[in-house]
């Protein structure tokens, strides 16, 4: 008895098998994402990439559950990248993402491995001809817009003095530009203002992200708190000395209400779409560089993909026109940051004025080099007066100075 | 620079940002003292911190979030004296699982809760008003220490009393001569009629409920922000260490969180402190970052290795049961 009902359990196991198999070959397009921490963050880097595609998948009719499968909480560690990308593109995955910058080697590799699946690379500088890409955005852009605000802020107090809590300085480019996108626009409107940096050395620390914001109140007496680092923990610090702050990634207004100006943010979900559209479109895999129309997505102001949150009701009168103004400027394309050209913006009774004129970039002075920050530069003048804007890749890759204004403390 | 402000600042960031090791050593200590090693410091304190902050602001009420984090972490304690003293399981495992399963816990409920509506600090006017600054009069009149040490919340001045008085409870009451002796040797207390189980389960449940405490004064000093970073950001470890460096002696604790304070905060105002005094502390602002991150478990790791050897010399606090689990059957 006991023998036949074992051969019963295993016909009825191994026709279960067989029934199987077709079901899971069905045609679905499958989106693959590797996170640096978890898919269930309610806050920060790997939430606002997750929200982003998820975002993007919805809006395309995809079903999240069913067509996007995620690996997370994969550290910068070339083999356990290489592994995450094995698990995705046995589960089918037709794109995968990669959204930390140290992904960077493992997804080159894999690229030339399964040269049927794309790769998408956020943050990152390599890429090939066919079905290998990176991804970034203009966040200087967005930044020189909150910069306005704050400027415009200062002008209102009477102080000068702007602080900025950085995760890391002129060590990254993507730390750098930020700092100066947000220093030229605070200089645009205060010609007069002094930006103090204070360098975390760290991409989240929330501890100290709030104790250095108090520093530069109580020791530097900013009145601006502006920064790049995940919590809102700046704008709390601002709150509670009645001052001011400009926020970043997300709108920091709910979490310090009476202080929070405007914050710099991401769309993410704008290049996510973009690409898995593109992925869906172009036939094979080698063709998505091409649909794309370049190996590297820089999205800014123009894409949508970068932006400045509704600006609060702290804000002083008039900068919801110069800030109006200046994004038409960069939207058109008639203008950008970091060139020969600054803008001097003023604002009399609600309306704002812009003036372009012919002025060199010039950096403080000190640049970054063999891991030392205060190595002096032998020139100052980065762009010429009345030259066009850096090229992108100074911007995403080498920029390792701070402009003129700008302190380091 | 306003030098004055300059050194007010700094006076004042040592005493704020590590009032939460205080309170994590001293429940330590209290919890060591019966014999017991609690690696769990930091899970407690998270437990701690989530409950008392939502407690709180429910009941828009500091001392609500108070008793309602001392309640989180002698239940948490509670679980480490039934594991651990009851059935008998190993002390540092017990600990470590607490840690993961307290952090576990508090990622849970705020992700659960931030999902559906999390409780923002600023709109609850009686937690903003209990937690923010008391100056104690005429002291904190006193140009630069008045601002810079007398002048902070109550939670402040609540660590610096609970310090005080567990010193005087372990060294100038019987039943922390009791509790001492338990320590030492359970065999012993128990045979002179002290009830070892009681006294154990008292005081593990007493110092995570410090502990507790503690976890709560991060998220309110964080202003409730919740992340995807866990507010006790590794204190809950410095405070393991704090023990040895206390000498496991609470008001010795006092002046070990300070120390430990005095180098953690010379990386936020280092630069200041060099820019206020070019001439005497210019050299400051040379000092690479990284030193300064290091710094606090540089000075730890030294004091360690000081500890032990004056140990040596025999003059240590050190329980002489911690970490061993005391069967009455087996004496």
């Amino acid at each position: 008895m006991k023998k036949i009902l074992a051969l019963v359990l295993v016909a009825v196991l191994a026709l279960g098998m067989v029934a199987c198999a077709p079901a899971g070959n069905e045609e679905v397009f499958k989106v693959g994402a590797i996170y640096i921490n978890s898919k269930n963050d309610t806050a920060g880097y790997t939430y606002a990439h997750h929200n982003g595609i998820t975002t993007a998948m919805k809006s395309l009719g995809m079903d999240v559950d069913k067509q996007l499968v995620i690996v997370d909480e994969v550290p910068e560690d070339k083999q356990k990248v290489a592994a995450a990308i094995d698990t995705l593109v046995g589960k089918g995955a037709k794109i995968i993402f990669g959204i930390s910058f140290g992904y960077i080697d493992a997804m080159e590799e894999a690229a030339a491995k399964y040269p049927d699946v794309i790769f998408s690379h956020g943050t990152g500088y390599k890429s090939n001809e066919t079905n290998f890409n990176n991804y970034f955005g203009r966040a200087y852009q967005a930044r020189y817009l909150a910069g306005i605000a704050a400027g415009l802020k200062s002008l209102e107090t009477g102080n000068n003095n702007v602080g900025y809590v950085a995760a890391h300085t002129t060590d990254y480019a993507e730390t750098a530009s930020g700092i100066n996108g947000f220093a030229l626009g605070v200089q645009a409107v205060n010609p007069n203002a002094k930006i103090y940096v204070k360098n975390l050395n760290n991409w989240a620390d929330e501890v100290n992200e709030k104790a250095y914001a108090e520093e530069l109140i109580n020791s530097y007496n900013c009145g601006v708190i502006s920064q790049h680092c995940d919590s809102a923990q700046p704008q709390i610090a601002a709150q509670n000395a009645n001052v001011f702050g400009c926020g970043y990634n997300s709108d920091m207004t709910p979490d310090a209400p009476k202080a929070h100006l405007t914050a710099a943010i991401w769309n993410w979900n704008v290049y996510y779409a973009t690409a898995i559209k593109a992925a869906q479109e172009c036939g094979e895999a080698k063709n998505f560089v091409t649909k794309m129309g370049g190996s590297a997505y820089y999205g800014g102001l123009k894409e949508g993909f970068v932006d400045v949150s509704p600006l609060s009701e702290n804000c002083a009168a008039g900068t919801d026109k110069a800030i109006e103004a200046v994004r038409a400027l960069m939207v058109s394309g008639e203008w950008d940051v970091f060139s020969g050209v600054k803008l001097n913006i003023t604002v009399t009774d609600g309306v704002a004025n812009v003036e372009k004129v012919n002025a060199a970039l010039e950096s403080n002075g000190f640049e970054y080099k063999d891991g030392d920050f205060k190595v002096p530069m032998d020139n100052v003048v980065v762009v010429e007066a009345g030259d066009p804007s850096v090229a992108d890749g100074v911007i995403t890759g080498t920029m390792n100075y701070l402009v003129r204004g700008v302190q380091e403390v | 620079m306003d030098k004055l402000a300059v050194l007010t600042a700094f006076l004042h960031s040592i005493v704020v940002y590590n009032i939460p090791l205080l309170y994590g050593t001293v429940g330590e200590i209290t919890v060591e003292k019966s014999g017991s090693l609690n690696l769990g410091v930091e899970g407690i304190m998270a437990v701690g911190a989530i409950f008392g902050y939502i407690c709180g602001c429910y009941a828009n009420s500091l001392l609500v979030g108070i008793l309602a984090a001392f309640a989180a972490g002698v239940l948490c304690g509670a679980l480490f004296a039934v594991l651990t003293v009851s059935l008998q399981a190993n002390q540092n495992i017990t600990g470590l699982t607490l840690t993961t399963f307290g952090l576990g816990l508090y990622f849970f409920v705020g992700n659960s809760l931030k999902a559906t509506g999390w409780p923002v600090m600023g709109n609850y006017s009686n937690i903003m008003k209990g937690f923010s600054d008391l100056s104690i009069p005429l002291l904190s009149e006193i140009p630069l220490v008045g601002k810079g040490l007398f002048s902070h919340n109550i939670l402040v001045y609540l660590g610096i009393a609970i310090a005080v008085g567990m010193w005087w409870y372990l060294n100038k009451t019987s039943p922390g001569l009791r509790l001492r002796a338990v320590g030492e040797n359970p065999a012993s207390a128990d045979s002179v009629g002290i009830n070892v189980k009681r006294s154990k389960y008292l005081h593990i449940c007493l110092g995570c409920g410090i502990m507790g405490i503690g976890g709560y004064y991060m998220g309110l000093n964080l202003g409730g922000s919740f992340n995807s970073h866990c507010w006790i950001n590794g204190y809950g470890w410095i405070a393991v260490a704090l023990v040895i460096f206390a000498n496991w002696n609470p008001a010795l604790a006092i002046l070990g969180t300070f120390v430990f304070g005095f180098f953690n905060t010379l990386q936020v105002s280092g630069s200041s402190l060099a820019g206020a005094f070019p001439g005497a502390l210019g050299w400051l602002a040379d000092i690479p970052a990284q030193l300064y991150q290091a710094l606090p478990f540089l000075i730890t790791a030294i004091v360690l290795v000081v500890t032990s050897i004056r140990n040596k010399r025999g003059s240590s606090g050190l329980p002489a049961s911690l970490g061993l689990n005391y069967f009455r059957e087996d004496r």
